[in-house]
């Protein structure tokens, strides 16, 4: 037992943004820069220096739609195709237009594209039908060139403030959050018209085969507790079963990277060498034939750039280590790696959310509104599908600028009182008990079954399993025990991952068909069924606390696409074994 | 439940002579996405408190003497 006097502070603010990494600032600065006036609070578990997936920088953009190479109908129609058809094409739309000019305004900021010797933007192939991908090899500057425009524009920061329930008038608009200090345990309540959730991805959901809890794809601070924000304050979340598994370096769990290497000419490989699929953007397809690769004895799955000439390699080497993951050179050399003698073993990653590579996010329109009023989600958590990093800057501004004109006419809701108590007894529980289980193991427990029975391909009865040890886990949240307020915030964070796990196991029984390839692969529904879930699902609180679904159809296209090209995704192996080149 | 305390190796390292903590910089505190460095009151030099790492390397890169060395995690190393 600690004591912690549960000091308690009220702010006020117009708009709270919750999430400092990617679509967070953008949200914040797009707000200011629409009205000047609102005070903007951007409230973050990190330091927004260094906060995110984009921590370090980035290795490109995947996903710009540059005209010349892409027009905005074309990539709406890929990530359609990409996606199984189930898009709200609208929010595609909403993104793909707003694509070129936030490159130019990032240009402006000062974040550094690879551009030739004309000053034209050098785009890259790596998608099944279209060119996408714009790489910035000097992409490491991307928070600070934010930082700055934050501080520029007045925008208020509150580091190291984890958010752990939003609250809500009576009328059933957002009226602010909860937060707790990472360091102090004192609580904030922050009063706001308008809240954007930006936290990411659920990205620890799913135990890494190394053991280690913090060993993800993601940046470990995106744990999900957005999804569980959202989910406790009644917010629809869309097609959740979509799961983001990624074909990531093995242990390192870092991205291999295709897209960085497959313009110099670099593939992914089986144990022959030899290239299995035609297409390396990441897809549910993709990762099927992956999966198949490894299951069907070809395996291990390799990235080869081995065959390339020593200029080319060196240049990817440079790019790869010392942007994104520049952790990665070291990895290799412990290992004995050495891109021009051997391959790179690689593997598929543990299951997690993520709308930035899947679909998996909560439900947002082209407004990046959700279906709460006033409160908006952008990013890794929104559900706009493949929507990466460019993407989570395009939504960040859509609902900066969206929220900024609701709070226009909007009185600061009021909130239940009683909400915010009974938050602070949940949060505070842990800290009174003399002993206990700990955040480390119970954390642990839960994505270890994560991995044993939610990991496609889904089994029924393994699903069925899975909700019941996550039950029993849930009802050892009553022996929680933490030691100080750091162990706090990952007592708290298991709690998400507790939420994202039961939503999960909940989202993908309802979803009685297989689809987008390994992410939803039901042994028990092993075909696709149009006729049935051609629709988004949407899994919700319901009025008496318990987890719901329903169906939504999906809007009618604008842009249409006939069945013969809806089909691309799915014959992305390779016709016969490609030697290697 | 009483509490046992395991051992764990960290990936993460000050170099105590070159750390200038006692001048009252905490830039590596700051940064880390994860919260896991601190001082020790000891020797009033930064160091790896919680065995929490993502490996991703603000703490080394932005530290103003190059005190601090980032390792791979001995379980995914
Ligand atoms: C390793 C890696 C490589 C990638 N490579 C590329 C690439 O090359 N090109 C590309 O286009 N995209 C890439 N992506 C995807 C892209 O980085 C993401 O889609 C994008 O950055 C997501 O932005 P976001 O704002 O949703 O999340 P983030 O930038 O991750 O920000 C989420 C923030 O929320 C904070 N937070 C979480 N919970 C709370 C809470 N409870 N309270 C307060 N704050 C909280 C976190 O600390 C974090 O700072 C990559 C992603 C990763 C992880
Ligand atoms: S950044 Fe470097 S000098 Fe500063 S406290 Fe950390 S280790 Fe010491
Ligand atoms: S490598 Fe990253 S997570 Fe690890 S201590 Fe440094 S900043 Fe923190």
């Amino acid at each position: 037992m600690f004591d912690l006097d549960a000091k308690t502070e009220v702010v006020e603010a117009d708009i709270l943004v919750i999430g400092g990494g990617t679509g967070g600032p953008m949200a914040a600065i797009k707000a200011k820069e629409k009205n000047p006036k609102l005070k903007v609070l951007l409230l973050e578990k990190a330091n927004v220096k260094r906060s995110g997936a984009i921590s370090m920088g980035m290795d490109g953009l995947n996903n710009a739609v540059i005209p010349g190479y892409a027009t905005p109908e074309q990539y709406v129609k890929e990530i359609t195709v990409a996606n199984d058809g189930i898009v709200h094409q609208k929010a595609v739309m909403a993104y793909a237009t707003g694509s070129y000019p936030m490159i130019q305004y990032l240009d402006r900021l000062g974040v550094k594209f690879e551009k030739d010797g004309s000053g034209e933007y050098n785009v890259r192939k790596v998608h099944h039908m279209g060119t996408y991908v714009l790489p910035m090899p000097e992409g490491h500057n991307v928070k600070k060139a934010l930082y700055r425009k934050l501080r520029q524009l007045q925008v208020m920061i509150s580091n190291r403030y984890m958010a752990t329930r939003l609250l809500k008038a009576v009328d059933g608009r957002i009226s602010g959050a909860i937060a707790v200090n990472t360091r102090t345990g004192e609580f904030l309540v922050i009063r706001a018209k308008a809240v954007v959730l930006a936290c990411g991805a659920a990205g620890r959901l799913g135990l890494p085969a190394s053991g280690y809890l913090f060993g993800t794809y993601e940046n470990p601070a995106n744990c999900g507790d957005g999804y569980a924000m959202a989910y406790h304050a009644g917010a629809d979340l869309a097609n959740l079963e979509c799961y983001q598994i990624n074909p990531l370096i093995k242990d390192y769990n870092g991205p291999a990277c295709a897209y960085v290497t497959g313009p110099f000419g670099g593939y992914t490989a089986n144990n022959k060498g030899n290239r299995f699929i035609e297409c390396d953007y990441w897809s549910g397809q993709m990762m099927l034939e992956f999966f198949r690769e490894l299951q069907g004895g070809n395996g291990p799955v390799f990235l080869k750039i081995d065959h390339l000439a020593e200029e080319t390699i060196s240049t990817i080497e440079t790019i790869l280590h010392t942007n994104e993951r520049p952790s990665r050179g070291r990895f290799h050399e412990q290992r004995g790696t050495n891109y021009r003698s051997s391959m790179i073993e690689m593997h598929i990653s543990e299951i997690g959310f993520c709308s930035g590579h899947s679909a998996s996010g909560v439900w947002v329109d082209e407004n990046a509104r959700t279906s709460v009023p006033g409160l908006y989600a952008v990013g890794d958590m929104a559900s706009v599908p493949h929507n990466y990093m460019l993407g989570a800057f395009v939504n960040g501004g859509i609902a900066g600028g969206d929220a900024a004109e609701y709070c226009a006419a909007l009185d600061l809701p009021g909130y239940e009182h009683g909400d915010v108590d009974a938050e602070i007894k949940r949060v505070l529980a842990p800290t009174r008990r003399e002993d206990g289980f700990t955040a480390y193991e119970m954390e642990y427990k839960t994505r270890r079954f994560v991995n044993d029975y939610l990991q496609p391909p889904k089994v029924t009865a393994k699903y069925l399993i899975g909700q019941r040890r996550f039950a029993e886990i849930r009802e050892d949240l009553g022996n929680l025990f933490v030691q100080d307020p750091h162990d706090l915030m990952r007592a708290l964070e298991m709690q998400s991952i507790l939420d994202c796990a039961d939503m999960a196991a909940a989202a993908s029984l309802y979803r009685t068909e297989s689809r987008w390839g390994l992410y939803h692969m039901r042994t028990d529904h092993p075909y696709t069924d149009d006729e049935n879930w051609f629709c988004h699902t949407m899994l919700f609180k319901n009025e008496k606390g318990q987890m719901s679904h329903r169906k939504r159809s999906v809007d009618d296209y604008i842009v249409p696409i006939d069945a013969a090209e809806m089909g691309a995704y799915h014959h992305l192996r390779t016709a016969s074994p490609q030697a290697a080149e | 439940m009483p509490i046992a305390h395991n051992a764990t190796a960290v990936p993460v390292t000050v170099d105590d002579a070159k750390c200038i903590a006692e001048k009252g910089c905490r830039v590596c505190i700051d940064v880390c996405p994860l919260d896991v460095l601190a001082i020790k009151e000891s020797t009033g030099k930064a160091f790896m408190k919680y065995n929490e790492c993502w490996y991703c390397m603000p703490c080394e890169v932005d530290c103003p003497t190059g005190a601090v060395k980032v390792e791979i995690p001995y379980l995914l190393r």
